[in-house]
């Protein structure tokens, strides 16, 4: 297991460095160089020769990929927002716990939802309720998150004006944020007010990116439970005469769930995909608005570091669930 | 009658009736994938006669329509409404779908292709070529994937073009591994290691023994991708990286503005949104029925 941990670790490092090459060219790609694209119309020669000279740009290229390594592993700001003038790194640190807030939300909401539903579903196999399951899980799938997200938000926030329709929490709530995850902040804060109201502008977008993983749930679910429901050993527990119930628990869900734990997380690239649209839509302040702000306003260094980043989170995230089955499957023995 | 024309008789007897015509007869029983060919079907024809369909042009404005700021809904005139320029969302809804088909098609075909070679050579190959070419493959796939259309757009500008590469590109590593796989499957088969050893060619092997088999997982993958595609450019359209001239009807782009506009026109919003989803649940449900009429082993469950 250890050993397996090591080569896995080991094979990040060409991964990583690979992501980072292709992002280093992609902005030496860039239409008329990244200078130019800077400036845009302002870009008098003098002032690219300043610009080039100011991020390195005159060295040759391996010299700028070397001092690229070094923001971005050595002093681990990843350069400076041209938008903002602060490190790239500060704003990854105040948007990204946004971001995982939503994401975590939403697999409570889709895993929360889902599991009932699929087992519910395969009990019932081939009943009314079996059917309305995949017909709605492959709705789920169908719908593209920012048109649910609209939907959601003229239903709930426009017309009932039930929940907030955009940002993190109301600008009148006045609050410390030690951690930047804000639900932990009112907690630490024991600000109870703060946490219903950051609570209540959770719940639409989560439930916009939890849609596609909720149907993905309901679906591996329904087939896992169909599949351990016919094995010996759950034929064995019933004809011994346990509780339905609880060979329902201990038997066919602890079995079935495998599976499940696999796809939840494959979601990982999704919610992080999704979370563009969706906080794009809420106008949530977490990473997926601030790439989308950066392309428009040509913020480089964001598009790079940000990228690159969430790429590292992606990457060490499927290394966790790899491992995972390892303990949750003690059938599973990495060599 | 000798021992091997009895075998041979035997195995003519037992060949079945062809993985195509059986997975026909099992694709035209299942409820699911009619529907969705209906759907597509819609889609398609909608692409292809939009100008005979169309009421109007799609870029035909009639500003006297709007009232109040906003706009009229659904009327005998205008079957869905006009927009916040008064043009006609139903004519434009016709138009939007030759963007969604022909950006659908041309960057599954991109991915598809590409990832077809890439992914064939490596498994056909081994060996450093292998890993070279997953390698590269595996940094490509450790981005998310609408940040790395997103990247891509952002490389080289906004438009129609561009994201139709963007999605492609983003496609190829998912073909490339599945080819991969479904060659090094096919490579240990015995028709192979025949072929070989008569003295046919690699390449004539590759392309005229082993692809022909390993390909029933692409076109299942095809059919979900476009579904995906469709998905993916209207969400880039919608973060305004699509199409730049906004009278371009393209679905995703349609539904960018709306926002502002919720509480006055929400069908504004809901007609794009659902034209979407009906042509991204078609491709969906006949690559759920492709899957389960290719795969022997899937028979029977649903």
């Amino acid at each position: 297991m250890l050993r397996y941990l090591v080569r896995r670790l080991f094979l990040l490092v060409p991964i990583l460095l690979g992501v980072s090459l292709l992002i280093f060219f992609w902005i030496r790609a860039l239409p008329g160089g990244p200078a130019e694209s800077l400036l845009g119309e302002r870009a008098t020669p003098a002032l690219v020769a300043a610009y080039r000279k100011r991020y390195g740009l005159d060295k040759p290229v391996y010299q700028q990929y070397v001092t690229y390594l070094k923001t971005t592993f050595v002093d681990r700001d990843l350069g400076v927002s041209v938008a903002s003038r602060r490190t790239v790194f500060s704003e990854i640190r105040q948007r990204f716990p946004a971001t995982v807030e939503l994401s975590v939300a939403a697999m409570i909401f889709a895993v929360g939802l889902g599991i009932p539903l699929g087992f519910v579903a395969a009990k019932r196999h081939g009943g009314v309720f079996d059917h309305l399951s995949l017909v709605g899980s492959l709705i789920g799938i169908s719908i593209p998150i920012f048109f649910l997200a609209i939907i959601l938000k003229y239903i709930f926030a426009v017309r009932l004006a039930w929940l907030p329709s955009v940002g993190r929490i109301s600008v009148l709530i006045d609050m410390k944020h030690p951690t930047n995850f804000y639900v932990l902040d009112a907690i630490i804060e024991r600000n109870w007010s703060a946490l219903w109201d950051v609570l209540k502008h959770l719940i639409l977008p989560a439930i916009a990116l939890g849609s596609i993983p909720l149907a993905i749930v309901t679906r591996i679910t329904r087939a896992a439970v169909l599949d351990v429901q016919n094995e010996d050993y759950v034929r064995t527990a019933r004809a011994k005469g346990l509780a339905p119930l609880t060979v329902d628990r201990r038997h066919v869900l602890r079995n079935a769930l495998l599976p499940v734990s696999t796809i939840i997380g494959l979601q990982t690239g999704l919610l992080l995909s999704g979370a563009v649209l969706t906080e794009t839509v809420f106008a949530y302040p977490g990473m997926g608005s601030w790439l989308r702000d950066a392309i428009f306003s040509r913020d480089y260094p964001v598009l790079q570091g940000g990228i690159l980043f969430l790429a590292f989170v992606f990457v060490v995230v499927n290394l966790i669930v790899d491992l995972s089955y390892a303990i949750i499957n003690p059938r599973i023995r990495y060599s | 009658m000798s021992v091997v024309e009895l075998e041979a008789r035997e195995i003519q007897l037992e060949a079945p009736s062809g993985l195509w015509s059986e997975a026909w007869r099992r694709l035209i029983r299942n409820p699911g994938a009619i529907v969705g060919a209906f759907f597509v079907l819609c889609f398609v024809a909608a692409a292809i006669f939009a100008p005979v369909l169309a009421p109007y042009g799609p870029k035909d404005q009639n500003l006297l329509l709007i009232v109040k700021g906003c706009c009229p809904g659904p009327s005998s005139k205008h079957w869905l409404g006009v927009d916040l320029l008064g043009r006609d969302v139903y004519s434009r809804i016709l138009y939007g779908a030759r963007y969604s088909l022909l950006i659908g098609v041309v960057s599954v075909s991109i991915g598809l292709s590409v990832g077809l070679v890439l992914g064939s050579v490596a498994g056909y190959l081994g060996g450093f070529v292998d890993s070279l070419i997953m390698r590269c493959m595996d940094v490509m796939l450790a981005i998310p994937g609408l940040l790395f259309a997103i990247g891509i757009v952002a490389m080289l500008g906004p438009g129609l073009r561009q994201v139709m590469v963007a999605v492609g590109v983003v496609n190829i590593p998912i073909f490339a591994r599945l080819l991969r796989g479904s060659v090094l499957a096919q490579r240990e088969n015995d028709f192979v290691l025949a072929a070989r050893s008569v003295g046919v060619r690699r390449p004539t092997i590759l392309f005229s023994h082993i692809l022909p088999n390993a390909m029933s997982p692409v076109i299942v993958q095809g059919t979900l991708a476009m579904a995906t595609a469709i998905i993916d450019v209207a969400g880039l359209g919608f973060l305004g990286l699509g199409p730049q001239d906004p009278a371009t009807p393209e679905w995703g782009t349609m539904l960018t503005d709306v926002n502002d506009y919720l509480q006055t026109a929400p069908f504004l919003a809901i007609v794009p949104g659902l034209a979407i989803v009906i042509s991204v649940l078609g491709f969906n449900l006949i690559g759920d029925g492709l899957r389960e009429a290719l795969d022997p082993k899937l028979r029977g469950r649903a």
